[in-house]
This record gives C-alpha cells, structure tokens and sequence, in this order.
C-alpha cells in the first residue's frame, strides 16, 4: 500500500496537539503542577454548622490560600459537622493551639471558604489535632430572623 | 498399482467440481429458489441463464458461502460450503475468483494495488515478485499500461477487466462471472467473450457465467442451466437448447417477446380497465 | 386496535433485532488483530475523521467560548461576579459544551461520511468481494474506521476545549476587561483534574464509541441503493445526536448527579 508521508505527519501533528492540549488543560486550567506537595498536615475542626461548604473548598490564611478542605462528615458524639483539612506542610507546627476557623463567604453569594486566623498560644497544632475555636457559617435565614427580631423588640 | 493411480485420477477429473442439492431459499416471502439441482462439470464453462429477477446473482452468493440456504446443500470439492467454519470458508474462498457485475474495485485503491490486494493478504511474497505477477496478470487482460489508474478513471469494460485479473490473481480452481456482458458495448463483449474463454483454456479453470446475455453466453458456454421460477427449468448443451421444444425455453433462448413469459405485467382485462370509472384515484 | 398492537410489536422486535445485530457486529469487529498493515489502515483513518474534522471543531469551539463568555459576562457583571468568568467558561466547556457539541459535529463531519462511504462499497460490491477473496470487510473496513473514531474524538475535544477556553479569554479579558489574572486563578481553583477535565474524557470516549459505532453499522448494515444510502446517512446523524444527547444526561447524573 502506497505510504503518504503527509499523512502521516498530519496524524503524528494532530496526536501531539491532543497530548499539548490535555497538558494545557491539566496546568493551565486545572491549576495542577507537577511538584504537588506531598508534604501536607491534616487538621480537624468541628462546625455547629457548616452551610453549604463543599469538599475541596479553600482554606486562607489572611486571604492566602494554604490548604484544602478534604473530607465533610457528621459527629454522631455531638451531633455537629466534622470538617477535615488538608494544609500545606510548611504550616505544620506554626499554628497556635488557639488558631480560629471561621466559614466564610466569597461575595454576597459566592462559595464559602474556611479562613483561619492565629491566636497567641505558645503551643501549636500538630497533625491530627482539632481546632476547637470555630465559627459557624452565616446562614442568611438566621440573620434575618435576627434583624427582625432586633426590630420588633425595640 | 498404476490402474488404481488411474482410476483415482479419472475419478476426480470425472466427478463435478460443485454440487447444489436440492436447494431453497426464500428472501422475505418471497421464494427465489424451490430445490434448484446443478452440477458444475470440472475445467468447463457451465452458464446459468434465466430471466432478470430470478436470483441468478443469489445464487451465486449461495455457491460462494454468503448467504445460507432455507434447505438443501452445497458441496464443492465434496466439502459443504455452509458447514463450513468462517475460518475454513474463508480459506475456501481463496480458491474460488468471482467476477462481480459492477467489477467492484477498491475505491481507494490503484489498478495495480486492486490486482496485487490477494496476493498481499494471502501470500509473503516479496515485493518484487508480486509486481512480477500483478505485471503478468493485468498483461493477459491487456491493461498492463493502466496500472497507475485509479478505478474511478477506468471505463466500465476495462474496470471488469481489471477486475478479472484480481479474481485470477492467485490462480483459483474456480471462477464465478455475475453478469459479465452486461451493460457493455460490442466491442469490450467481444473482449469480454475471448478473455474467459482464453482463461478457461489456457489455466483449465472451471467456470459459472451466470447471464441472460444468451448470444455471448451460448458461444462460450460448454453447458448450459435455464433457470426459471425458482427452479432448473432446461439444462443440456448449448447446441440442444437451440433446438428445445419446450415453449419457454424456447421464447428465452430466441428473445421472443411475448409467450409463455408474458410481456405485460398481471393486471385486469385492458377494456375494463378504461371504462371502469369508479376505480380511478 | 389489535392490528395496532401488532405492529408495536412488531417494530420492537424489529428494534430489539437490529440491536442484537449491532450488538454482534461490534464484538466482530472490535477484536480486529492488530497487525502492520491494520495499524496503517487505522492511521489513514484517524487521519480522515479526525486531522481532517480538525478545523470545523476548532472554529465551532473558539466561536462557543467567544459566546459563553459574553453571556457569561452579562450575568455574572450584575452580581459584581464577573472575575469567576473564567471558572464558568472552563467549567461548563470541560463538563458539557465540549464532549457533546464535538461529538455532534463529529458526527455530522466524520459519522456520515463514514456511513456513506461504507455504504457505497456495499452497493459497489466491494465488501462482498472482498469477502470472496477471503478478507473479512469487519476487519479490513469496519475496525480500522471504529478505533479511528474513538481515537479521534477524545483529541478534538481537547481542542474544542483548549480553544473554547482561549475564546473566552479573548472575549473576557481582552475586550470586556476582566482581570487576567482573576481568569486564570478562578478557573483553577475550581476545575479539577480528574473531577472536570477527566470525567469529560470519559464522556467523550463514550461517545466516540457509540457514535463510529452507529456511523458504520449504519453504512454496514443499509439497503444498498443509492436511497438506502442516504437515509442510512440521515439515520446516523439523527441517532448519534440523540444518543450523544441522552448519554450525556445518563453520565451527568452518574458523575455529577451525587450518586455516587
């Protein structure tokens, strides 16, 4: 059978930007670089009420982005939401023992987001500790109610 | 010791190259064939004429192992075609050449490439000896100088004539012609007519022409079948089949309009038909 | 009444026939052994259906990005959201625009010629002559074309989606004046990998599957006239689009419908 050297190279051509593409695709648009840092930590933090945080939600540190939330699950002990975080290992052994975690919201409608801020503790978290200062997300309902009922009593 | 050898050999050459047995086949409800019986003799032309639309090309396809028979057998060389697994059918079919009525090239394919295809997939000649025999064979039909061409550049005559020298590419024991005169002017019949006859003699092949091209046909033919209604309505030489007093072999044989055939289709009586208004859409 | 019956069922053992027909035809052909020759066969096919559908995928996704963007933009401005543009054009191309709307056009590009093309050997006869010289037409004709195609799509969606994301970048950042930087950051930190750009891979290998399988079946398995042709021709575009279209959902629900 007769061989088209064109064609060929068209077909390697064409194979080649497939491959670039998914590359682009992996880089670019999903943010994923080739160094991803094994080093993490793993923290806990418990949430009277979580609102429409999501898995893979970010966790910022004075806006800075350090970490992942991993995992969401109810505590049958106290009937609140577990929230398991995944942060950047550099981190580990920085954090006070008295660091808050607060969910916040992006924008009046945007994704909510765990911000963490340090405290003053001379002792730190280590990997697998909990946070025990949270605060639960805003849920527009309840603020609501709040402002109504702020009304009528006065 | 040498009568045995002989006897063998007389045997063989005597006994029919392919047998159909009482064949049915049916396509929707429509019946094509109602136990046709043929025996195709060894290293002979046998025709098998019939009217347009009486399934010679099925029949074909059925000798081929394409399609499946209702009832009945056939048997070439003494192995059941549709017993067969696909692999030992295909393997069979490497012995067989079919000439098909559109010629049926390989679109994609140069003249050359179309004669050389068989023997690619079925030989590890090298190259250098398939060019040899892909040479010889386009120069016994004469299109040596067209290897280049690609089908769609070919007149129909030398398309089929291409196409024969694929269906002979790896020297088959037997040949299948649908229709080959069909559709052709005189001249490339003419050729036509010679090329399977000169095949025939010179690589002692045994061949099927189907037809209804009876003149060509008759001229090469070393027996004849008329088919008819699904079944062999007249076999016989073609020398006796010229003289046959059976009406409807006689009005094919002749290509007499109108007889036992008849010219119109069935329909009611043409009078009433006019006059009959109410029935009009 | 009855009579009606009848022909229901009728039409659906017809309907259940022809896919045990497909059924069968697709296990023959699949299996084709790959040989030197096969894998140049399969070359100048992902050559034909997927180099040559190349500039219609690319101009279609640059053209949707452009407009996912400009509409995006409309909506997103008024919540003073207009910096997760990037997210919403990445995301809704990864997820949906991209394995569907290429599997569509590829099935108007490359299905139909496909159908029509084996069509056109059957009613010249090439695929049973080819059978009579002992070559199987599944595996000569049929695999090359079947892996060809599911090949083929999967990298024109990569395009459809590279370009489509660029489109948006143009129309976003270059002339409506969202931050560069917001663009790119939004869109990732909310696509993921295996999640977004993976599960829209998987979508689009499903569908240049089903959709080359429909195309040659079609043109295998036609009426071989040149009308035969053409409504073969016409059934492989109206039934990939649907099945593109009715997968789709089927898989949006399975990854993405929380069942998991």
């Amino acid at each position: 059978m007769k061989r088209s050297k064109t064609m060929e190279l068209g077909v390697g051509l064409f194979m080649l930007a497939g491959i670039l593409g998914l590359l682009f695709l992996g880089m670019r648009v999903s943010g994923m670089a080739f160094t991803t840092p094994d080093d993490t930590f793993r923290l806990e933090a418990n949430f009277a009420n979580i609102g429409s945080l999501k898995p893979r939600a970010r966790v910022t540190m004075a806006g800075v982005t350090v970490g992942r939330v991993t995992a969401i699950e109810l505590d049958t002990d106290w009937y609140d939401a577990r929230v398991v975080l995944e942060l950047n290992g550099e981190l580990e052994g920085e954090l006070s023992r008295d660091t808050t975690a607060a969910i916040l919201t992006a924008g009046l409608l945007g994704e909510q987001y765990i911000g963490l801020t340090v405290g003053g503790d001379p002792d730190t978290l280590a990997d697998g500790d909990t946070i025990r200062d949270t605060q639960s997300a805003m849920v527009l309902e309840e603020l609501i109610q709040q402002f109504v009922s702020n009304m009528v009593s006065d | 010791m040498f009568d045995n050898f002989f006897d063998g050999r007389l045997e063989m050459t005597d006994s029919p190259f392919v047998v159909v047995e009482g064949l049915h086949f049916a396509r929707g409800e429509k019946d094509i064939f109602r136990g046709v019986e043929l025996q195709i003799p060894r290293g002979k032309i046998t025709a098998i004429l019939g009217p347009s639309g009486t399934g010679k090309t099925t029949l074909l396809k059925l000798i081929g192992g394409q399609l499946v028979p209702d009832a009945g057998r056939v048997t070439i060389e003494g192995e059941d075609v549709h017993a067969l697994s696909r692999k030992a059918l295909f393997r069979l079919r490497r012995r067989m050449g079919m000439l098909f009525q559109s010629g049926a090239l390989f679109s994609d394919l140069s003249v050359f490439e179309n004669v050389a295809f068989p023997l690619r997939v079925h030989t590890d000649l090298p190259e250098a000896m398939i060019r040899d025999v892909v040479l010889m064979k386009l120069e016994a039909v004469g299109l040596r100088g067209a290897r280049e061409l690609m089908p769609s550049e070919l007149s129909g005559g030398m398309a089929r004539r291409v196409a024969l020298a694929r269906a002979i590419a790896l020297d088959p024991e037997l040949i299948l012609y649908d229709e080959p005169f069909v559709g052709q002017d005189p001249i490339s019949k003419g050729v036509l007519v010679q090329l399977i006859k000169r095949l025939n003699d010179a690589l002692g092949l045994t061949a099927i022409v189907v037809s209804h091209d009876i003149k060509e046909t008759l001229s090469i033919a070393d027996y004849v079948y008329v088919i008819s209604d699904g079944r062999v309505m007249a076999h016989g030489t073609p020398d006796s089949l010229d003289v046959d007093e059976d009406p409807r072999v006689s009005q094919f044989v002749h290509g007499e309009p109108d007889g036992p055939v008849p010219f119109h289709y069935p329909a009611s009586d043409f009078f009433s038909d006019i006059l009959n208004m109410e029935k009009r859409p | 009444m009855i009579g009606r019956i009848v022909i229901l069922g009728r039409r659906g053992c017809e309907v259940l026939e022809a896919l045990g027909r497909a059924g069968q035809f697709l296990a023959q052909s699949a299996v084709g052994v790959p040989s030197r020759e096969g894998w140049y066969l399969w070359l100048r096919q992902v050559h034909f259906v997927g180099v040559l559908s190349l500039a219609i995928v690319l101009v279609s996704g640059l053209f949707i990005g452009m407009v996912l963007a400009l509409q995006g933009y409309t909506l997103l401005v008024d919540f003073g959201a207009e910096q997760a543009l990037g997210q919403m054009v990445a995301l809704s191309l990864l997820r949906e625009l991209s394995p569907v709307v290429a599997a569509l056009l590829f099935a108007g590009r490359a299905g139909s010629a496909l159908t029509a093309e084996i069509g056109l050997m059957k009613a010249t006869e090439q695929l049973t002559s080819m059978e009579m010289i002992g070559v199987d037409p599944l595996r000569r004709i049929v695999a090359p074309r079947l892996w060809a195609g599911f090949v083929a799509l999967p990298v024109l969606t990569i395009g459809f989606s590279v370009v489509g994301i660029y489109g948006g970048y143009l129309v976003g950042v270059e002339w409506l004046g969202v931050f560069e930087g917001s663009y790119w950051s939004n869109m990732q930190s909310s696509v993921d990998f295996i999640g977004d750009v993976g599960n829209g891979m998987v979508k689009s290998l499903v569908f240049a599957l089903v959709v080359t399988w429909i195309a040659v079946f079609q043109g295998y398995d036609l009426v071989p006239t040149s009308e035969g042709i053409s409504r073969a021709t016409t059934r492989t575009v109206v039934y990939s689009s649907l099945a593109v279209l009715g997968l789709d959902f089927v898989l949006t629900a399975l990854m993405f419908g929380g069942f998991s």
